[in-house]
């Protein structure tokens, strides 16, 4: 089973990205800011990061700069779930070392169409 | 996207409304946390810490209204994401008028967020808001209204020297009335040799440029309205963030088909991570993203620790960890358990009644173990107690926002202090007292506290003061609303109170005196406000409190002051009552209302009018009430009437009713005699006493309305 670390600061957000990841058979660590996600990272194996870009102690972008900063989460993919699809977010996406992005907000679905193209 | 065809199918498992209710929860929260501070922030020293803040409030909310499907909710929280946005970037200076907006944007998101809960019917219009937020996004100070000017913007060239349009600043330093032009170029010719500024005037067009040609020709000037396209942002040309996978509202930094596939499923999800697995996917190579220069990395990897250091400073204090310390659970299962923990302590009085019969020596680990069983029920009522409990704070809460609005709304200076937040009252109770509160609170707000000029006058500061205070007085609270305004003046309520036929003598002491605004219908205003309304409030506060169980007392000095103190019980659930025999029944009156009991001697009680009886208690004459004839209790063995007298006292009233026997005090738990059986007149409440019978609570207030009727 695959696991993904769903980081979202909204415990709103969160349940329904985990909800609807576990009911498509992914196995779900869920973290309420940046800081708590790489702690959590540190202590566990994920195939997948999703994170929020705005949130409070560390943001998203820092985030995945911090995760790859890791040794094991050099290939692990990243998406950063963003409300701004602006290019200067992508840029800085980019930079940090982030595999892509999703636009919020998502329907389910789509959710898992983006989430099947890089894990497999 | 051509992989989406087998998904269709999964579209109906997705119910979001499972989500609604923990959304809504959140965005309450966050809109609280907006409002709180706003009301705190100083406009002129913003921190970064606290723009981003609520900047992340905007964006938590129109994230999750999005998702969910809150179409209004996403487009007012994206307006006022878009103004805080350049604000947290500092691309427009907080003002005070942003500040207004914004919590009056708070407001209306509450009420379309109300809507959705069911709450109310109809959701407020923004259109007008929204335009507003857009304008102050757009970088336009929203003008005060009629002042006529415009925000335009002015475009000159093609120029040579970029320098040549500096002389439009100076005619606007030389000519003040002509209004504001700032240049939003940075001083710098486009790369078409045009300069840009964006002016606030309320000259028209043709005199603009008619000033300009002192320093430009005509045809180089091109004015325009200032739209949020054209207002200033700092949008950096980054050409290289294309990436080359792109969706619909998503896309890949790298072809996500070149992607390692990873491997790790079922089995090596568990692999301890010190134990070294052979195909993780840390082993493969490195994506396209961690091939950026090393250096670059770890140099932004350093600024971005320390950001979040310090900002870890900031919002740890603000409750981190929080969610994980405490626990969300309905009220009803906290009723519940204090229901059976009611019932718990019922019964232990019961076998601690029953124990008394037994020889004491003989029994004596029944008997300890009794004391035990005593101490821990009371340990465990009051621990299940404390749950209802709730700190003050949020009654106190809401003052704030109101003193900010009441202050712009009367033109006084006002000052709201808050003292002993922490104090801790029954959820039951603090529901109940925030509307008393707010009615005390706008008094003091626009009777009490006098204008600007005529504290100045008074020789006080400009600025009023209204104090609210809670601290716990023995088993009660106390809840104190204190103003430094014009106090209460005598002659003008005597004057009223005659108009209004009520009971005035001249050597009335002050605290009588005051007592009579608590009248129905009293009022003392000169005129009716919007804020305070028509002065009915007074007597529906004072019932309103009674209600509760409470008691409610003001005092005043004329030109310092007023100050109001409500006491409330601690908990409807539990009271202290004091038992009563009447015939072969027992009462319960409640200990707070209690004011003495003595026994009279014969010829004390004295007969007025047909039916009515009064007992003179220090030079003051009051009503006789006889429990045995208003509950129809029999007293057969008691032919004559009982000489024991207890004084009660509710809404500033006392009666002396009379008993039969004074059994006892003791705490009793309340039970709601309507909800289980029906209303009995001047009956409060039922509880069951030690010996397993039930005991009615004598509802005082109604008593002495009876015996004044």
């Amino acid at each position: 089973m695959h696991s993904i670390l769903a980081v979202d600061d909204s415990a709103s957000m969160r349940q329904m990205v985990a909800f609807t990841l576990k009911g498509a058979g992914y196995n779900v660590i869920e973290a309420a800011d940046g800081a708590e996600a790489l702690e959590k990272a540190k202590g566990a194996r994920v195939d997948l990061v999703l994170t929020d870009q705005n949130m409070p102690r560390m943001d998203g972008i820092s985030l995945v700069r911090n995760l790859r900063g890791l040794p094991h989460y050099n290939g692990t993919p990243i998406l950063i779930l963003t409300t701004e699809s602006s290019d200067e977010m992508k840029a800085k996406g980019k930079a940090a070392g982030a595999t892509g992005w999703l636009v919020k907000p998502f329907d389910p679905n789509r959710l898992l169409d983006v989430i099947k193209k890089v894990i497999r | 996207m051509g992989e989406i065809t087998n998904q269709g199918l999964q579209q109906a498992d997705f119910d979001l409304s499972q989500f609604y209710a923990v959304f809504f929860e959140e965005a309450g929260e966050n809109l609280q946390t907006m409002e709180s501070m706003l009301l705190a922030i100083d406009v002129e020293a913003a921190s970064d810490d606290e723009l981003n803040a609520i900047f992340r409030v905007a964006h938590s909310i129109k994230g999750g209204a999005a998702t969910f499907g809150f179409a209004d909710v996403t487009v007012l929280t994206h307006e006022l994401e878009t103004l805080l946005d350049r604000v947290r970037k500092h691309e427009l200076t907080l003002t005070r008028g942003m500040v207004d907006v914004l919590l009056e944007a708070g407001d209306a998101l509450r009420a379309q967020l109300a809507r959705y809960q069911g709450s109310t019917a109809d959701s407020p219009d923004t259109t007008e808001l929204v335009v507003r937020i857009k304008r102050l996004a757009a970088g336009e100070a929203i003008a005060p209204a009629g002042d006529g000017r415009r925000q335009l913007l002015v475009r000159v060239g093609p120029l040579k020297d970029g320098a040549i349009a500096d002389g439009l600043a100076d005619l606007f330093r030389d000519i003040p009335a002509l209004g504001v032009l700032q240049p939003i170029d940075g001083g710098a010719l486009s790369a078409d040799g045009f300069r840009e500024f964006q002016v606030q005037t309320a000259s028209p067009d043709s005199e603009l440029i008619e000033l300009f040609s002192f320093h430009v020709s005509k045809e180089q000037v091109s004015i325009g309205p200032m739209s949020p396209r054209t207002a200033p942002a700092v949008v950096p040309p980054s050409s290289d963030g294309a990436a080359p996978v792109e969706g619909d509202g998503f896309g890949f930094f790298v072809d996500p088909a070149g992607l390692p596939a990873s491997q790790p499923s079922a089995g090596e999800a568990d692999v301890s991570p010190g134990q070294p697995a052979g195909e993780v996917p840390a082993e493969l190579p490195v994506g396209e993203p961690a091939a950026a220069p090393a250096e670059r990395r770890t140099d932004e990897r350093r600024k971005a620790d320390r950001r979040s250091g310090d900002r870890d400073k900031g919002e740890k204090t603000a409750g981190a960890g929080l969610e994980s310390s405490t626990l969300r659970v309905s009220v009803e299962k906290v009723d519940q358990l204090i229901n059976l923990v009611g019932e718990l302590v019922i019964t232990q009085a019961m076998l601690t009644q029953q124990a008394k019969q037994f020889d004491p020596v003989q029994y004596q680990n029944l008997m300890s173990g009794i004391s035990d069983l005593e101490r821990n029920t009371r340990h465990l009522q009051e621990s299940v107690m404390s749950i209802r409990m709730i700190p003050m704070s949020f009654v106190f809460n809401r003052f704030p926002r109101m003193i900010r609005d009441l202050a712009a709304k009367l033109g006084k200076d006002l000052e709201l202090k808050m003292v002993g937040e922490a104090t801790e009252l029954d959820k039951g109770l603090i529901e109940k007292i925030i509307d008393p509160l707010t009615h005390l609170v706008r008094n003091s707000a626009d009777h009490g506290i006098e204008s600007p000029a005529r504290r100045l006058a008074a020789g006080k500061s400009a600025t009023g003061t209204i104090t609210l205070a809670a601290s716990h007085q023995g088993g009660s609270i106390l809840i104190e609303v204190r103003d430094d305004g014009a106090g209460l003046n005598r002659d003008k309520i005597m004057g009223k109170a005659r108009d209004r036929g009520l009971a005035v003598r001249e050597d009335m002491t002050d605290h009588e005196v005051w007592a009579l605004i608590w009248e129905p219908g009293f009022s003392t205003a000169d005129e009716i406000s919007d804020v305070s309304g028509r002065g009915v409030g007074m007597d529906v506060v004072r019932r309103n409190i009674s209600a509760l169980g409470g008691s409610v007392d003001l005092d005043s000095a004329e030109g310092s002051g007023t100050r109001v103190s409500i006491r409330l019980p601690l908990t409807l659930a539990i009271m202290d009552g004091m038992s009563i025999g009447v015939g072969d029944e027992t009462y319960i009156l409640p200990l707070a209302s209690v004011v003495e009991s003595f026994q009279v001697q014969p010829g004390m009680i004295q007969s007025v009018g047909s039916s009515g009886r009064v007992v003179k208690v220090r030079n003051e004459y009051l009503p006789v009430v006889a429990l045995d004839e208003v509950f129809s209790v029999p007293r057969p063995d008691r032919e004559r009437g009982s000489s024991i007298l207890v004084i009660v006292e509710a809404e500033g009233r006392r009666i002396a009713a009379v008993v039969d026997e004074l059994l006892g005090q003791h705490q009793v738990v309340v039970k709601n005699l309507e909800s289980n059986y029906r209303r009995v007149p001047y009956v409060s409440g039922a509880t069951i006493l030690g010996d397993g019978r039930v005991a009615l609570i004598i509802d005082v207030t109604g008593l002495t309305k009876r015996a004044r009727q």
